[in-house]
């Protein structure tokens, strides 16, 4: 019995190719688009992981100084009082114009760690005392190597495979000469076995502070948001594509519906029945979901560089751009086909199994106005919600449940909207043909409805993420103007050469201006201090964004503090309050400067108070004011001078360019995502007006009967589908807008650190808009053209078959 | 002599490039060698020698509890030079390591620390005499009053050691030989210590005294390229004499060495093959067979001991490893003393 | 007795009752020809017959079985295995070609018979249609596909109402013709509603439904 009725089932998509197509895309999408960031965040986070178990991290409690470094001494009476632990100095290191992080750990105590025991085991081990002893070794994974080879001042390097990107291990000893941080300590590893007898913590390192692996800001933390920012949207693209399964699984069991029935009334059990479709239906989900996953791994194979390079530039996250395949990927992505995909279907499943074998009084494929009023109320209670929420909740998540509850919330109240808009329309229409377009646009309303909503998201998405990019690009460009106002950048050597460097500068200059920075732990987080002198190049561009009185003059003179935005919202710190740097560091906070670009906490000090909180911090690193005619000639003259490798001289321009690079990947794969999604709504479009088509004779014959061409018709069907998506478009705007400045306004400050001024790009609307109606007119033109080409016998027959 | 230390070094760097140190047994490139007729300055030569590349600190007491039983401790500091000299910093090329272990009848503790020279965590000064590793500490004067101390996670002890004789010079005047082909190394000890404290067991503290002996030997290069272990007494008669006795084991044949010290501290140096070491018993100890029982002949001096262990299983699994721990001896004289067995 | 209606009521949702006490009889292989007023409840009875619907009050027995108290596999199980339905719409599965559709009866009811069918095939003369779909078939080729399909599975009882009311007079007169001739070779018992007392003339007894009962 079952042999033949699946026979039948099936032989339905022989019939309707390209119904079977939409479906599979429709599942492929979704598949693709969520499967595909689901693949990106699970290689991140098994990076961050890699990495973890390569350093040996986030594993054992850590001693740390809130204040600053922690001295040789401290370790030393640790050691002495039997405390067993394992020093670690960390710190960034400058290779050309790569940023790396340089991690020393003391060889000797440091846990095994995956690196040492591959060197050890390969072929031409080093000497330990080659590891041990000046000059030392670095080791860094293969793709590093080639950076340390061709720069002098480093010592001697060995590959290792076992080792995170963009990361130098070596002996604490080799650390702290490269940094020039000699004596100090970033953190002290607490090691699992400690003897009998120890004494307290608090009696032999008062000022240390003991973290729980938990508590340790780790990569996996900081990058929280930006995964969940990734999944926010894939889970978008996911409920678009879903729409389409929705669609096309309605309109597929609406037209099974005769064979449904006579091979109910030819003796196939109902349940035998709805279990053989819900076997279709998983079989088909499977395929889709199989090709959905391939392609995603190929989309996000071809994204991954790019989000690997915003992590590392955003975060130092330690992630490469290599994809790996992993098997509870494919099982998740399919469970999430499977699961979505009999969510999509489970309406038209159950209407299935309630329908009676004889066919009843005609039923609508989809609501009346009563329902539209009823999921328009739905709707406005999802915007409450959602707004309720992000009151009520905190972080992110709040975030994304006011966005979540305002886009469905949105998409549930549009067809009462565009049918109220309607009635609106058809009251002022004077003609009986004009009266009949709106009249025929209302009654279709329930049956695109769906894929209205689809492009209702998409198109506010699109708005709204767009808006956020772009103020944020304009924003940038002009925080970089402001902040890169130094003609040029030069790295020294080292001390003595950055003495002789600015020495040899200031007669020629109008000011060298010195960057001095360190790295502190802040109960924060780590927190970098920068010391600067006083010049008219900060007074006059520095990007101030909150500021007490007189500003400047507290900083230079009287000893007080600027910080940056992340700290100052994460901290809650604004001009007037104190922040304590350090232990024996209190200060008046004077002003907030706006930071794009890391997620870490940043301080300015006058450079004397600087040099009273971490004395003898190097400065390497200078800009120069210059005339900026004269700064080609005097970057070449330094370069002859000093003997610098070009990367040591670096223009303004340049820097702002690579800034601005770094910042376009940051957003690539938002962009790419948000096209992408926009295309799945487009899709969305086309499958409705196909699938109304097959309803749309019964309706069109009549006023064909009454005297209107079959072109007109075609053109009213083209007009239709235009009109429709323009107003779902107009209705997008501001919906895109809101969505926009809950980006701006709540998900960036607790992504990044940094609220935004929202900026209005009308000219990009427009285009969109264009757009809209552009895919709305090629989706209708289908349907339109069969129209045309209708022989006139088919609508005949509509009124021999109309029973 | 405690010759396994050169070994230990050797393989030190086991735990990060394990065959970085394969070829340094057989040069010296660098740094000092022993020469006869050597003037040892005291409290000087108590101090690190960083131009040798080894030395060590090494104490054995065998102790008798209030609650009368036997108990051992070992204590050793061991220095290992990557290059002969000493800097300040984390770059010093020193590096140390120390060993305790605390031997009952029934249970053997040991422990170990590493550390590098130049950031004060370990490390020996003459004057005032201070050897240290963590809160490991052999100070005080050698010459009298030591007070010794060491913690692993479950045990630990608090010693004081006071000295009852003078010091003691192997072989020729403190030059001893080591193999036929006269690898060699500068060796004294301290046999005469008394000893009292409180041993710390993990179940209760135990009140002990007993006896101590102090080995003090640097070198660069003290082994021939064939031997692979070698069998260290050191006994403690109960008449109040000593000796020093050890066997080398050799693919071109045994070279033996012992040192007899009678109990006002005279020292005489025995040669090559006047002592006779015959294993008697074996014992299946960490994978593998070690000779726990032994019969020990001097026949020029009418010496035949039969040499047994407190507790066979005192086996030492750091990161090289080997066999330490006390034992007791009876036949022509009775007493005890400590045994160290290497390369089985 | 193949089919008794025994004092059968039926009346939809919110309308005066369609039938009124129906009661009627039918022995193996009898035909009998059932007419009324449009309206009367002729398909209505068919259906409780076919027991596609249910009923209010009384009790159908179909080869033995009383219909009220089987549930949907009971009475799926019924329609597969012991009668047939033709529909006036002809009712047959669009996607499915000719053969499959005049095979998958049989099929469901697992009574596959190649020879039977082949010669059912020939004498429906659909021989040439084998590979067609049904909607580039004419009506009269539909509806025989129709028969096809119900004889294919030798039902006990073949239930058809007004097969030939979408035809023509002379595509009407076949299809009569093919069906009879194929009730009395299978020996099945027919239970046809009609309009046409010519056709109902035809058949071994006649029943007129009027007022909600049989007259
Ligand atoms: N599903 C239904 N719901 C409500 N009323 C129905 C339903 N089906 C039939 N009726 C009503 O029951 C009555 C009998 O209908 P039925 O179709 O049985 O008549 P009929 O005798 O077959 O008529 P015709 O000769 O026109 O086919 C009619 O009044 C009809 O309106
Ligand atoms: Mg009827």
């Amino acid at each position: 019995m079952t042999g033949p009725a699946i026979q039948a089932l099936l032989s339905h998509w022989r019939t309707h190719p390209l119904q079977l197509v939409t479906l599979l895309t429709g599942i492929a999408l979704a598949t693709c688009l969520w499967s595909a960031v689901q693949a990106i965040n699970a290689e991140a986070r098994a990076s961050y992981a890699r990495a973890s178990a390569q350093l040996a991290t986030g594993q054992l409690d850590e001693l740390r100084n809130p204040g600053g470094y922690i001295t040789l001494e401290q370790y030393a009476e640790l050691r002495l009082a039997g405390w067993q632990v394992a020093a670690v100095l960390e710190g960034p290191l400058r290779v050309g114009n790569r940023r790396v992080r340089l991690m020393g750990v003391d060889m000797l105590a440091y846990p095994a760690l995956p690196a040492i025991t591959e060197i050890e085991q390969g072929t031409s081990p080093p000497d330990p005392s080659e590891v041990l002893t000046a000059p030392g070794r670095l080791l860094m994974s293969p793709d590093l190597v080639h950076l340390f080879l061709s720069a002098d001042r480093f010592p001697p390097v060995i590959e290792s495979t076992a080792l995170p990107p963009d990361l130098v291990l070596t002996d604490i000893g080799v650390a702290e000469r490269l940094l020039n941080r000699s004596g100090q300590i970033s953190r002290l590893v607490i090691l699992p076995q400690q003897p009998r007898a120890l004494p307290p913590l608090a009696s032999i390192a008062p000022g240390l502070q003991r973290i729980a692996p938990s508590a340790q800001m780790d990569t996996a933390q900081l990058t929280d948001s930006f995964h969940l920012n990734l999944t926010a949207f894939g889970l978008l693209s996911f409920a678009v594509g879903l729409f389409i399964v929705h669609g096309t699984v309605g309109l597929a069991f609406a037209q099974r519906r005769g064979m449904i029935r006579t091979l109910r009334a030819l003796g196939l059990p109902l349940r035998r029945l709805v279990w053989l479709i819900l076997g279709e239906l998983l079989s088909i989900a499977l395929i889709g979901g199989l090709l959905g996953l391939a392609l995603g791994y190929i989309l996000a194979a071809a994204l991954l560089p790019d989000v690997a390079a915003t992590l590392r530039g955003l975060y130092g996250a330690p992630i490469d751009g290599q994809m790996s395949l992993r098997p509870q990927w494919i099982a998740a992505g399919l469970a999430m086909t499977l699961f979505g995909t009999l969510a999509a279907s489970g309406h038209a499943l159950w209407r299935l199994s309630r329908m009676p074998i004889l066919a009843g009084p005609g039923l609508q494929a989809w609501g009346s106005q009563n329902s539209a009023r009823l999921t328009g109320v739905i709707g406005l209670g999802l915007i409450a919600a959602g707004i309720v929420l992000s009151f009520s909740a905190k972080g992110l998540l709040a975030g994304f449940g006011l966005l979540a509850g305002l886009l469905t919330g949105a998409a549930l109240t549009l067809p009462f909207l565009l049918s109220t808009i309607l009635n609106l329309f058809a009251r002022q229409a004077r003609s009986p043909v004009s009266q009949w377009i709106w009249a025929d646009m209302r009654a279709q309303l329930p049956g695109l409805s769906l894929a209205l909503m689809a492009l209702l998201l998409a198109l506010a998405t699109n708005i709204g993420v767009g808006t956020m990019v772009s103020s944020f690009r304009l924003t940038f460009t002009g925080w970089l103007d402001q902040r890169l106002t130094s003609e040029l950048y030069v790295t020294a050597k080292d001390d003595a050469q950055a003495a002789q460097i600015t020495a040899w500068l200031s007669p020629q200059v109008s000011a060298v201006l010195p960057i001095r920075s360190t790295e502190l732990a802040h109960e924060t987080g780590p927190l970098f201090l920068y010391g600067i002198i006083d010049d008219d190049t900060y007074r006059q561009h520095w990007p101030l964004i909150a500021q007490g009185p007189d500003v400047w003059n507290h900083v230079l003179q009287r000893g007080a503090v600027l910080i940056n935005e992340q700290l100052a919202r994460r901290a809650d710190l604004w001009p007037g309050d104190t922040m304590t740097i350090t232990p024996g560091h209190t200060l008046p906070i004077a002003g907030v400067y706006s930071d794009y670009g890391n997620p870490t906490g940043q301080a300015i000090v006058a450079m004397p108070m600087l040099e009273e909180i971490t004395p003898g911090t190097a400065t390497r690193r200078f800009g120069i004011r210059i005339t900026p005619e004269r700064a080609s000639d005097l970057a070449q003259s330094l370069r002859d001078q000093f003997d610098l490798p070009p990367a040591a001289v670096v223009h303004q321009a340049a820097m702002k360019a690579q800034s601005l690079a770094i910042f376009e990947k940051t957003f690539v794969v938002t962009s790419a995502l948000n096209v992408l999604t926009l295309g799945v709504a487009g899709f969305a479009i086309l499958t409705s007006l196909l699938t109304l088509w097959t309803q749309r004779l019964p309706q069109v014959a009549p006023v064909w009967a009454l005297g209107l061409t079959r072109a007109q018709l075609a053109r009213f069907e083209l007009v239709r589908s235009v009109l429709l998506a323009a107003l779902t478009a107009c209705l997008a705007l501001p919906l895109g807008l809101v969505l926009a400045w809950v980006l701006l306004t709540v998900v960036n400050v607790q992504a990044f650190g940094w609220r935004l001024p929202m900026h209005l790009f009308p000219g990009d609307w427009l285009v969109l808009l264009l757009l809209t109606l552009l895919a709305a007119f090629l989706a209708a033109s289908l349907p339109a053209w069969r129209l045309l080409r209708l022989p006139p016998a088919a609508l005949l027959r509509v009124f021999a078959d109309e029973r | 002599m405690n010759a396994k230390a050169f070994i230990l070094f050797l393989l030190l760097p086991v735990t990060s490039w394990a065959q970085g140190y394969a070829g340094l047994g057989s040069s010296a490139a660098g740094f000092d060698r022993p020469v006869t007729g050597y003037e040892f300055q005291f409290p000087r030569d108590h101090g690190p020698h960083p131009a040798y590349r080894i030395e060590w600190w090494y104490l054995t007491a065998n102790l008798t509890g209030a609650d009368g039983l036997e108990y051992g401790i070992q204590w050793t500091l061991f220095r290992s030079a990557l290059k002969p000299f000493e800097s300040d910093g984390w770059q010093s090329p020193q590096i140390w390591m120390g060993h305790a272990a605390l031997t009952t009848p029934e249970t053997h503790h040991f422990a170990e620390r590493l550390s590098r020279g130049g950031i004060g965590q370990a490390g020996v000064t003459a004057q005032p005499f201070n050897a240290w590793i963590d809160e490991w500490k052999m100070q005080g004067d050698i010459a009298d009053t030591l007070s010794l101390t060491a913690n692993g996670q479950t045990f630990g002890y608090d010693l004081t050691l006071q000295a009852q004789g003078p010091l003691v010079f192997h072989g020729d005047a403190g030059y001893s030989v080591k193999s036929a082909d006269g690898q060699a190394s500068y060796y004294y000890s301290q046999p005469f210590y008394s000893v009292d404290g409180t041993l710390h067991l993990p179940d209760r503290e135990v009140a002990v005294t007993g006896q101590g002996w102090l080995d003090r030997e640097w070198s660069s290069q003290p082994l021939a390229e064939d031997q692979s272990g070698w069998d260290w007494f050191s006994l403690s008669f109960d008449s109040g004499d000593k000796l020093m006795a050890f066997r080398l084991r050799g693919a071109r044949g045994d070279f033996t060495a012992a040192t007899w010290i009678s109990a006002d501290g005279q020292t005489e140096s025995l040669p090559d093959g006047t002592l006779i070491l015959t294993p008697l018993e074996t014992e299946h100890v960490a994978q593998r067979d070690v000779p726990v029982e032994w019969n020990v002949q001097l026949p020029d001096r009418g010496i035949d001991l039969d040499v047994a262990a407190l507790n066979s299983e005192a086996w030492m699994g750091t990161r090289f490893e080997y066999w330490e721990g006390p034992i007791t001896f009876t036949g022509s004289h009775t007493g005890r003393g400590y045994l160290e067995m290497t390369g089985y | 007795m193949l089919l008794s209606i025994d004092h059968v009521r039926k009346s939809y949702p919110g309308g005066r009752p369609v039938l009124n006490d129906v009661s009627l009889t039918l022995d193996q292989g009898q035909t009998l020809a059932l007419t009324g007023e449009s309206g009367s409840g002729k398909s209505t009875l068919l259906h409780l017959t076919a027991a596609l619907d249910g009923f209010d009050a009384g009790e159908i027995t179909l080869d033995g079985r009383p219909l009220s108290p089987l549930d949907d596999t009971g009475r799926s199980a019924l329609r597969r295995d012991c009668l047939a339905l033709i529909f006036q719409q002809f009712n047959l599965i669009p996607s499915l070609t000719v053969a499959q559709n005049l095979s998958i009866h049989a099929r469901l009811a697992n009574r596959s018979d190649p020879g039977w069918l082949t010669h059912l095939t020939e004498r429906l003369g659909l021989t040439d249609l084998q590979d067609r779909y049904p909607e580039s078939l004419s009506g009269g080729q539909q509806q025989r596909v129709a028969i096809g399909r119900a004889m294919a599975m030798r039902p006990k009882l073949l239930l058809a109402d007004e097969p030939t009311g979408n035809l023509d007079e002379t595509a009407s007169a076949v299809v009569l013709d093919l069906m009879l001739s194929l009730v009395v070779d299978t020996g099945a018992a027919l239970l046809l509603v009609t309009h046409s007392h010519e056709i109902a003339a035809r058949l071994d007894r006649h029943a007129h439904l009027s007022g909600g009962q049989i007259v």
